[in-house]
């Protein structure tokens, strides 16, 4: 097996609505090794969340994949047809959701969905299932695991229902897991057990992460590397140091200096002016070039990526070196 | 403005002995239910949640006083107390030095006027129905602050005075962003000229970048307009940059307050320093995460004597029987743990 678990090449996923192409996903390129971690960081909007479902095969009609290759241990997922797909989904990747209760069924206590995960892909008995699930239960640091199997999702809180949305996710020890925003709406002592236990399960198993989220303080301990989206387009990737002690892209910079520990207390923030753009019949250009302070007639046209050091990616015809005071 | 300044204000609201309990009220046939049980032996379980259990909190005029919790510390009922739109089980509010139960009809909606509330969720908290010049302009129109010929110019200076543009006051907050209907939320409050803002959790649900513009708007009004705030969030990161004071809340109580700067260099109780050891920072890189063991327990039952004992890593045989005091522990920092009196 190579090291390389995930590779994305120009993926481009499209939204044929009525009102016209939403090009939510544009010709993005990454990958993720084993047990590495990825951030994928982006305001709403920016298409990191169709990322996610596009790998894993999750995008609904109107949306499509439209061009590109999504390689997975070598083998392209656009070319797998359904059976195959669902052959690999729950089993090799799994994808963890914002909201738990989107994995959970309501009205099944938690040991039937989690003994139909296993027996979905693994023929073993029920009796090794059950053991299978208790033990993930366990390894999520769910305390009296064989208690809280028999628990209905309702009686968890929202910390907890999170982490047996993770016990599932992990009951096949899969290669790949996408997880989207997991721990936006949980508090801060319940998202650093959660961000322990994935760490760990990244080191002790070699599963490789995807980490979709818009808190760039929760990458910047977490991540190996990082890529940073807008308006469907990776705008800058590179290793976490490189790209938050280094940044190159005008947005970039614009992310980090909102974020109120950058600046000195009482300070105004270092704000971008105004909103990320519709998405619906954007043209061409640099999608970032309305806001931006360094914009000028050169940007009406699409930046190509270049690569400015190894393995660091741009797109961006001005980029700004110095950190801004 | 300087520290000495706010010190010596006067305080703008203050609260005294303020709880908070809710329960479910019992029909007849329900407490005769429960009285038969409790003859017969039984034990009827405790349905009564502490929200807010004796707070005392001061709020001085020109002061951004950060208020950081988890989800069910009762930070949101407190700041709804303190907003008048909610009132207390026990204890006194004072507004500008009078208790408020002493006002008249009309001290008590000067009262209310004066402390506007800005909420979390920009979706829910806009009638959908309403057109956006309606929703600033209801209530200044309804109080007689504006007559009918200065209306539409008022109405323009709220929108203009958000960062919102006057022309598109005839649309429905549907039509609006996330970001531009927190806008609309603060023109809102603002529209009655208050002295005092509430913000529940108010830039939570908005981009990193829009909710930096939104925090940047809240320090210019606070300039223009010499405003003082509760700012209220679990986002200790907002909350570091804005507050002039903070008060950390845990399962109802406040666990510690003090000046911004004293806590973020100095936290006295275990509960603050755990949560400002985990809370992510962007200059930190590939760090292991350890958390603080257990849950956030049920305020339904809450653990006897202090409240954190379960998961603290300092917990002593007092701790699990009698609840510490909140007391000063330097000048101007008050925690509330048993470490500060035993050795």
């Amino acid at each position: 097996m190579s090291d390389t678990t995930l590779e994305v090449q120009g993926l481009s996923t499209h939204f044929l609505t009525r009102a016209g192409v939403v090009r939510a996903v544009e010709d993005i390129s990454f990958s993720v090794g084993r047990g590495r971690v990825l951030g994928l960081v982006g305001e709403s909007g920016s298409g990191k969340s169709v990322t996610g479902f596009s790998v894993i095969g999750l995008v609904d009609p109107p949306g499509q994949i439209a061009r590109g290759k999504i390689l997975f241990q070598g083998r392209d997922l656009t070319k797998l047809d359904e059976r195959e797909l669902q052959d690999l989904r729950g089993n090799r990747i799994a994808m963890i959701f914002q909201d738990p209760m989107m994995t959970l069924n309501p009205v099944l206590r938690i040991d039937t969905q989690m003994i139909e995960t296993v027996l979905a892909h693994d023929n073993v008995s029920r009796e090794e299932a059950r053991q299978r699930s208790r033990d993930a239960l366990g390894m999520v640091g769910i305390p009296s695991p064989d208690e809280r199997l028999v628990s209905y999702p309702h009686q968890f809180s929202g910390g907890m229902r999170q982490r047996v949305a993770i016990a599932i996710a992990l009951l096949h020890r899969p290669d790949l897991i996408i997880a989207d925003e997991p721990t936006t709406a949980l508090d801060v002592t319940i998202q650093a057990q959660i961000l322990a236990e994935v760490q760990k399960l990244a080191r002790e198993v070699g599963t490789a992460l995807i980490w979709i989220t818009h808190d760039l303080s929760v990458i910047a301990g977490l991540a190996d590397d990082i890529a940073v989206m807008y308006a469907g387009r990776i705008v800058e990737s590179g290793s976490v140091a490189e790209v938050l002690d280094r940044p190159m892209h005008p947005y970039t910079h614009g992310l980090i200096g909102s974020v109120p520990s950058r600046n000195a207390r009482g300070t105004r923030l270092r704000q971008i002016p105004g909103m990320t753009p519709s998405m619906l019949n954007l043209g061409p250009g640099c999608a970032f070039r309305a806001r931006c302070a360094r914009a000028d007639a050169a940007c009406a046209a699409d930046p190509p990526q270049s690569a400015p050091s190894a393995g660091r990616t741009l797109r961006c015809f001005h980029p700004q070196l110095e950190m801004t005071a | 403005m300087s520290a000495t300044t706010k010190d010596t204000a006067a305080p703008v609201i203050e609260l005294r002995g303020i709880s908070k309990r809710f329960g479910k009220s019992l029909d007849f046939a329900a407490k005769l239910a429960q009285g038969a049980k409790r003859a017969l032996g039984g034990t009827v379980p405790n349905t009564v949640v502490r929200a807010v259990d004796n707070v005392d909190l001061t709020v001085r005029r020109g002061e951004v006083v950060g208020l950081v919790g988890e989800s069910g510390c009762g930070k949101s009922t407190l700041g709804r107390m303190v907003a008048g739109i909610m009132p207390p089980s026990d204890g006194t509010v004072l507004f500008e030095g009078q208790d408020i139960r002493t006002f008249d009809s009309e001290q008590t909606r000067q009262a209310k006027l004066k402390v506007q509330m800005i909420f979390q969720d920009p979706y829910a908290s806009l009638n959908p129905r309403m057109r956006v010049d309606e929703i600033v302009g209801e209530a200044p129109r309804v109080h007689r602050l504006v007559g009918p010929e200065g209306y539409d110019a008022y109405v323009d200076a709220q929108f203009r005075r958000a960062g919102l543009d006057p022309a598109y006051k005839r649309r429905y907050p549907h039509q609006f962003s996330g970001g531009q209907r927190q806008r609309i939320g603060i023109a809102r409050a603002l529209a009655v000229q208050p002295e005092f803002l509430v913000c529940d959790e108010a830039v939570a649900a908005l981009d990193v970048s829009i909710q930096a513009q939104i925090l940047n708007l809240f320090m210019d009004l606070r300039e223009q307009l010499d405003l003082t705030y509760l700012f209220i969030s679990h986002d200790l990161g907002v909350v570091e940059h804005l507050s002039d004071r903070v008060a950390i809340m845990y399962l109802g109580r406040i666990v510690e307050e003090a000046s911004a700067e004293e806590i973020f260099s100095r936290a006295n109780h275990p509960y603050t320093q755990a949560l400002l050891a985990e809370v992510p920072r962007i200059d930190t890189r590939k760090r292991t995460f350890t958390a603080i063991k257990g849950e956030i327990p049920s305020p339904i039952n809450p653990p006897p004597g202090c409240h954190f004992h379960p998961r603290c890593p300092h917990a002593m045989p007092i701790c699990r029987e009698q609840a510490p005091a909140l007391a000063t522990v330097a000048p101007g920092h008050r925690s509330a743990c048993h470490l500060n009196t035993v050795g």
